[in-house]
């Protein structure tokens, strides 16, 4: 077995990350989970989360948005619509957008369309913020 | 023969005009770089979704997504894309014609067709002739992901609630600078691309099951697709008026030069006749 993961994320805008790591986490449609080399074939959702990789012993964070994440043959492929990494993070419309959101949640029923909508931008608020806050480890 | 004055104000004005047509030129260059590169960093993206998506498609038979099956057709949709603003040539005006085409061939196959457009010279040239229901003006100056989606949203939506029963696409695919080609797609039901068939498919774990996969990932799809056509659609814009700008400068420079060769012998022409009239009027004081 290879003892690398070949990692590319990519999203509509360009590719973030082709790298070779030791290991991934993120969290999936059914929860957080991590992938070592050797995995077995996956097919999942991510949802709204943090994805961390470690390489040579170093631990970097990531927010994601909805995407796809893959493992076939030591090569993962995460496929989302968003990412950033931990230093990108602009702390300061991370937690604009958070009052923004709870503002709007505020008035809104949750039978409204775009509940949703607030609700989403206000987890990835959420998400941006406890990202920002990790810096990478040593 | 035209008066010297007026030559001279047509040749300024051609200049004016020349300077406006070279810097336009020179704005779509550099606009037309960073729409070349947003299509180039789309590709992977949407590469490898089809891949993802071909392969559920195919270990999933008999899908239940709406989004696949294919329904006896009656009503289609045409998403027309072209862009906001003129002065680019024949891009524009090629779109309109193929969409008129695609309307009157395809009248005899569907009961109806409704249009949808993007761009506002799209919009204004089609709504005169077809019913247009919907119009996304202003997206294309700052194309980003979620307008996409948005676009995309509604039309999945439409075709879900059985509007229409086919979704076309109809947008100029970048080829190259020089050339766009009109590309007509069809983006409902969705036609999941054809893999080898001797390829081995590893058995996968799916987390949640197959069937919620493939319902999440389809919508997605459409997005992207869209995302694409309109991102080309862009790339091809700013080509197009790069060329229809660097003809014009090109026109407007052999028109300079033609009305000042006409100036000079006009003025050559003054010259001479002020000439004789002084020699024959010294002539006749002489006399």
């Amino acid at each position: 077995m290879a003892e690398k993961l070949k990692v590319d994320l990519v999203t509509p805008y360009k590719k973030i990350l082709s790298e070779e790591v030791d290991e991934i986490t993120a969290t999936g449609a059914l929860g957080e989970f991590g992938v070592l080399p050797g995995h077995a074939p996956f097919l999942t959702s991510l949802k709204i989360g943090e994805l961390t990789y470690k390489k040579g012993g170093q631990l970097f964070h990531l927010a994601v948005n909805w995407g796809y994440f893959e493992v076939e043959d030591d090569k993962v492929t995460v496929l989302v619509e968003t990412a950033e990494r931990a230093d990108e993070i602009d702390l300061e419309r991370a937690k604009a957008a958070l009052g923004r959101a709870e503002e709007a949640l505020k008035r809104l029923s949750p039978e409204d369309k775009s509940y949703k909508t607030q609700e989403a931008a206000l987890e990835r608020a959420l998400i941006r913020m406890q990202v920002a806050g990790k810096t990478t480890r040593k | 023969m035209a008066s010297l004055k007026s030559i001279k104000k047509r040749i300024v004005s051609v200049k004016n005009t020349r300077q406006i047509t070279k810097a336009m030129k020179m704005v779509s260059a550099a606009k037309l770089r960073r729409a070349q590169e947003n299509v180039v960093a789309a590709r992977p993206y949407a590469k490898k979704l089809g891949e993802v998506l071909g392969r559920l498609a195919k270990s999933q038979d008999g899908s239940s997504s709406p989004l696949l099956q294919k329904r006896i057709s009656q009503k289609a949709l045409l998403v027309v894309v072209t862009s906001d603003r003129g002065l680019c040539g024949g891009f524009n005006a090629n779109i309109c014609k193929a969409a008129e085409r695609f309307i009157r061939e395809k009248k005899a196959e569907f009961a109806e067709i409704s249009v949808t457009t993007v761009g506002r010279k799209g919009f204004e040239f089609l709504k005169n002739r077809q019913k247009i229901n919907k119009n996304y003006g202003n997206v294309l100056s700052n194309l980003s992901y979620p307008t996409a989606a948005l676009l995309a949203q509604e039309v999945v939506e439409g075709y879900v609630a059985e509007e229409y029963d086919e979704v076309y696409l109809l947008f100029n695919a970048f080829r190259s600078v020089m050339s766009q080609d009109i590309t007509l797609q069809q983006l409902l039901p969705i036609v999941p691309e054809e893999t080898a068939e001797e390829e081995y498919v590893p058995e996968y774990i799916y987390e949640p099951s197959k069937g919620e996969l493939l319902d999440e990932l389809l919508p997605k799809h459409i997005e992207v697709q869209v995302f694409k056509a309109l991102l080309e659609s862009v790339a091809s814009e700013h080509g197009a008026r790069m060329t229809a700008m660097d003809s014009a400068s090109k026109n407007a420079t052999e028109m300079i030069g033609k009305l000042t060769l006409q100036y000079n012998r006009a003025r050559q022409a003054a010259i001479t006749t002020e000439l004789m009239e002084i020699i024959s009027g010294a002539e006749s004081i002489k006399g």
